[in-house]
């Protein structure tokens, strides 16, 4: 058994598959906050809150209609999405003359609105939600024992951050997106529907949340408060980042993911400040964030 | 850059407004009277609170930057002071210089980090901060973690005073309280302060004229922290308790919501929204679970309507300043 | 917080005549009398503090003010001559907010003595308040010993459970039944260090033996790397050293590793019947651990669990909530001997004098450091198979009786306690 700083490796590469696991939660969820940055210039404080809706929209299909796992990874960042398409169309849309910090005063009470909501309703212990039965199980990979779920989840996560960068990079539509914020009024110019595009880019972006919220649900405890803290974490994954690219946004998730992962095994009892450290030296070096562009 | 409009716009004025003396007047003849007919707890939980937000104020309101991290220097001024009451048993002045002190440090060290960027990531960046030191409050033995510092003794000011006479309690935290604002105030009415509110119509101007904004940013921003431990130390006598409350990141967003509700770069403003924020949460407890969805009505109500706050709204409407 | 349940004294469930003859026979009597003390009507306020609306509102909450309206209902069906109001407060599991509260019902409104409180830095700050004013308070839902240990003092009583009980229960029983290799994990604060730390010392006095520990921050979602490391230990028992979400993600995250199917038990050091209910039978079947109530473990607890469900409707009572029935229903008497309410040392001597009796916990006494004494079980959940119908949750393993459950008198290092 090779042993790396006395851990045996295996334990070491168990570890660093579940980090990405984690990682995966914070592409997913990052990825959403820089498209909806990206375009709106709104920082969404709501994105926990709606990765929550999305948690509980699939517990309510479960529950209720009798719809599983799978049909809910399609139905749910549908509903969510609308829901943001709503609140786009209701609340922010009178906001972009004023300046950015509205948008994140706006999208902070919406988040105490839907979280104080939701917990009068459901309670704050938590709701079951089982694997679905084709992922149950797992498989022994001679180091570790890789519950199938858990692999599923790496696996989507990649999938849809891979389809997120080549529709926004690569496709036409995205390159009318990238157009679209640097410069609206020329855009409109060209007879695209600006307000159009804004509305449902944050509507994708939320319905990416209400999408991690699905995946999460079997996993980690379905209560109102699972996007709070969380949703704080990913600030700092984005600060890190640094909001100027999609690739940076899934690779800095993916990456502080891993390090997490290797934060718990060798130290811990710091494995929810090591995000905020890693932000704090970023700051120091390159204030502008990873892959950011200096503003 | 998008422009910047709304409420972080300058109104044109002169120095000291009649009517900015006139409400001073009304607000201390009110503080001293109060304590007669209201709970005295309740009026000396406003303070601290108000004068949490006036601080916090100093810096949105004239200086255009949004922390959303304040939490860290109210709550951890508010642990050293009932460390500092309770286990080296210093009398409550020396307490509270301790606490905010301790405030005054951290927004050195917090400010220097954050004022390397701007806007949202400011924002950003001091919650996660300010998060970051919520956590280490939580394992530290020091802060006593879920349980905070308990039984933290009021003590005798300056060795005379026994200040666990409500009333004696009450008027010392009056006192610190107006001591604060009339500094807050002359630091607003003052050429430091005319150099923060240019730098916030226009930053780049600024520096083209030859100040060092980022000297000045600082500055302020310690300035707002030591104010904002000044009244986590006064807290945290009066209530003889510290807690994670205190340094949690909902307690941060309160601050913004009482200077939001009462407007945001007005001098009373904070005043008047600390209040009523501290009043609805006494007073709606029985609704306790009702509370935080309120509260976030309140934030979208006023972003989308209510930008000037109450006091921005009164005083918009009587063409006075406040 | 003002929240006033008036209730009217009940004329019990008689048939019309009868409730009226017993009606004019009260006022005519009490007209004879009406200067004689013996018929004066009583006053009592209480109020139930607790968290409405996060964390423990189900451990605690709604559900308490339920077992509070129960108590009253059922004291003054008997005993006429005593009025009690009753109001609520949600300290949102903050200290300073429960403090508030607490003075401020002591002071301005006129409580008379307070209940409930599941978090034990509410707890701990309540009780200092209770003692500067010197009025009485009653914690069924806080977990901390050290309320009649260390920080014990004389206005304060210590109902349902604590952390040594559980400690010394869950350890105890399972180093007894085989499961003698015990893996650690721990939530990084001082409420799971101390939970660890108990335990740790009742595995290893009983003749067992602990692998290792590790401890996670507070809150967290992700338990896969401790329970790897867990799973490697081949510890038979992994003890959750946590509280709240924390255990009910470790449990849900352990179902998914595969843990007890593979072998190992889990120990929850502190789970309640509602939060089995949140995991649902299948994530939680195997768990083991302690309470000192069961809403189905004999006849008057269910008769008792159907009536406080016509409040909470689809929800299971705690033993937090039957805490808080049995020491309102004490105080009262106790109340009734003194005559009246009184200042909150006199009070609780009388509570402590008086031993108690009620359906829920059966006879018990309150010791001179303001433990309520009890009898406590070990549970262990049931495979759904097992399970009945809904609610059907537990099976018994073993009964710890009353004079074990609890930590020692000599040991608790309360200054009440003399020598």
């Amino acid at each position: 058994m090779i042993e790396i700083l006395g851990i045996p490796s295996s334990a070491l590469f168990g570890q660093l598959l579940l980090g990405l696991i984690n990682g995966s939660f914070y592409a997913l969820l990052s990825l959403g906050l820089a498209v909806i940055f990206g375009m709106l210039n709104i920082i969404n404080f709501s994105h926990g809150a709606q990765y929550m809706m999305g948690a509980f929209v699939a517990f309510l299909l479960l529950q209720y209609l009798d719809i599983g796992y799978w049909a809910a990874l399609v139905i749910v960042p549908v509903v969510v999405g609308i829901t943001g398409i709503l609140i786009e169309k209701c609340f922010l849309r009178w906001l972009y003359q004023l300046d950015h910090l509205y948008g994140l005063l706006l999208t902070f009470g919406l988040a105490l609105v839907i979280e104080g909501i939701f917990r009068n309703y459901f309670g704050a212990s938590g709701l079951p939600y089982r694997v679905p039965e084709s992922l149950q199980g797992g498989q022994n990979l001679g180091f570790m024992f890789l519950p199938n779920y858990r692999a599923w989840v790496i696996a989507f996560s990649l999938v849809i951050c891979f389809a997120t960068w080549f529709v926004i990079e690569r496709t036409k539509l995205g390159s009318y997106l990238r157009a679209a914020t640097e410069n609206p009024t020329l855009v409109r110019a060209f007879g695209i529907n600006v307000p159009r595009m804004i509305t449902l880019t944050y509507g994708f972006g939320v319905g990416l949340a209400g999408l991690a919220g699905v995946m999460a649900a079997p996993i980690y405890n379905v209560s109102p408060q699972m996007g709070s803290d969380l949703i704080i974490v990913v600030f700092a994954v984005v600060v890190i980042g640094g909001m100027g690219s999609i690739m940076g946004a899934i690779l800095t998730g993916f990456g502080l993911g891993i390090i997490e992962g290797l934060t718990k095994v060798f130290f811990p009892e710091a494995s929810n400040t090591v995000i905020f450290v890693i932000m704090v030296i970023v700051l120091l070096i390159r204030p502008a964030g990873l892959f950011g562009r200096a503003a | 850059m998008q422009p910047v409009t709304g409420i972080l716009k300058a109104p044109p004025h002169a120095t000291f407004a009649v009517s900015e003396t006139l409400a001073f007047a009304i607000m201390i003849a009110a503080l001293l009277v109060a304590p007669f007919y209201i709970y005295p707890v309740f009026l000396m939980k406003a303070l601290c609170f108000a004068l949490f937000a006036c601080a916090f104020n100093l810096l949105i309101g004239y200086v255009g930057l949004l922390s959303f991290g304040h939490a860290l220097f109210f709550g951890w001024a508010a642990y050293v002071a009932a460390h500092a009451a309770k286990v080296w048993g210093l009398t409550p002045e020396l307490a509270v210089l301790a606490g905010t002190a301790v405030g005054a440090g951290l927004g050195f060290v917090t400010g220097a980090l954050a004022i390397r960027r701007q806007g949202i990531y400011f924002a950003m960046i001091t919650l996660a901060l300010a998060q970051m030191m919520y956590f280490f409050a939580l394992r530290m033995n020091f802060t006593g973690g879920e349980d905070g510092i308990q039984a933290v003794p009021r003590g005798r000011l300056f060795g005379v005073i026994d200040l666990s006479n409500q009333m004696a309690m009450y008027g010392f935290v009056l006192v610190v309280f107006l001591a604060a604002f009339l500094l807050i105030y002359r630091i607003i009415h003052s050429p430091f302060g005319e150099v923060l509110k240019a730098i916030r119509e226009n930053e780049t101007r600024a520096i083209s004229l030859g100040y060092k904004t980022d000297r000045y940013k600082l500055i302020a921003f310690v300035l707002s922290a030591t104010l904002a431990g000044l009244a986590g130390s006064v807290k945290a006598i009066v209530f003889q308790l510290a807690s994670l409350t205190d340094v949690h990141w909902t307690m941060s967003g309160e601050v913004v919501l009482m200077t939001l509700v009462g407007g945001l770069g007005t001098v009373f403003g904070p005043v008047v929204g600390a209040i009523i924020i501290v009043a609805m949460q006494t007073y709606l407890a029985e609704f306790g679970q009702w509370v935080t969805v309120i509260q976030g009505c309140i934030f979208i109500a006023c972003v989308l309507l209510f930008r000037r706050g109450i006091i921005g709204e009164l005083a918009h409407l009587l063409r006075i300043r406040l | 917080m003002n929240v006033v349940y008036k209730k009217a004294p009940a004329l019990g469930p008689k048939s019309g005549r009868n409730a009226m003859k017993r009606l004019l026979t009260v006022a005519v009597l009490s007209a004879v009398f009406a200067s004689g003390p013996a018929f004066a009507q009583v006053n009592v306020k209480i109020g139930v503090l607790t968290d409405m609306s996060s964390l423990y509102a189900d451990i605690g909450g709604p559900g308490s003010v339920a077992a509070a309206k129960m108590a009253i209902a059922d004291f003054t069906a008997e005993h006429k001559d005593i009025k009690v109001e009753l109001v609520v407060g949600d300290h949102q599991n903050k200290p300073d907010v429960g403090a508030n509260i607490a003075g401020q019902w002591y002071d301005v409104d006129k409580v008379d003595m307070i209940i409930d409180t599941p978090n034990s830095g509410v707890a701990l700050a309540v009780s200092q308040v209770a003692n500067q004013k010197n009025k009485i308070y009653i914690v069924s839902g806080a977990a901390t010993s050290d309320l009649t240990g260390a920080k014990c003092n004389a206005n304060t009583i210590h109902w349902s459970y604590d952390t040594w009980m559980l400690a010394n229960g869950t350890g105890k029983a399972m180093v007894r039944t085989g499961g003698d290799t015990w893996f650690f994990l721990t939530a990084d604060y001082a409420f799971g260090q101390s939970l660890e730390r108990d335990t740790s010392a009742v595995v290893e006095a009983n003749g067992g033996k602990v692998l290792g520990k590790v401890r996670h921050p507070l809150n967290t979602n992700d338990f896969s790397s401790f329970l790897l490391q867990a799973q490697a230990s081949k510890a038979k028992v992994i003890g959750l050293a946590n509280a709240g979400g924390d255990t009910i993600n470790s449990i849900k995250q352990a179902s998914e590793f595969g843990i007890v199917k593979g072998g190992q038990s889990l120990a929850g050091l502190l789970v309640f019947a509602s939060d089995v209910a949140a995991l649902g039978l299948p994530t939680a079947q195997g768990l083991v651990l302690t309470e000192t109530w069961y809403w189905d473990m004999n006849d008057a607890n269910r008769a008792w669990t159907k009536r406080w469900q016509q409040e909470r409707p689809g929800k299971y009572p705690t033993m937090i909530h039957a805490g808080v029935y049995s020491g309102i229903l004490h105080y009262l008497k106790a109340i009734e001997a003194l005559k009246g309410p009184k200042d909150g040392k006199t009070e609780v001597a009388k509570m402590k004098e008086m031993p108690t009796d009620d359906i829920l916990f059966g006879k018990g006494t309150i010791r001179a450091d303001g433990r309520k004494i009890h009898p406590a079980y070990l549970f262990e959940v049931k495979k759904p198979e097992e399970s009945k119908y809904p609610g059907d949750f537990y099976k018994l393993r073993a009964t710890i009786p009353a004079d074990e459950a609890f930590r020692p008198l000599k040991d608790g290092n309360c200054p009440l306690v003399s020598g």
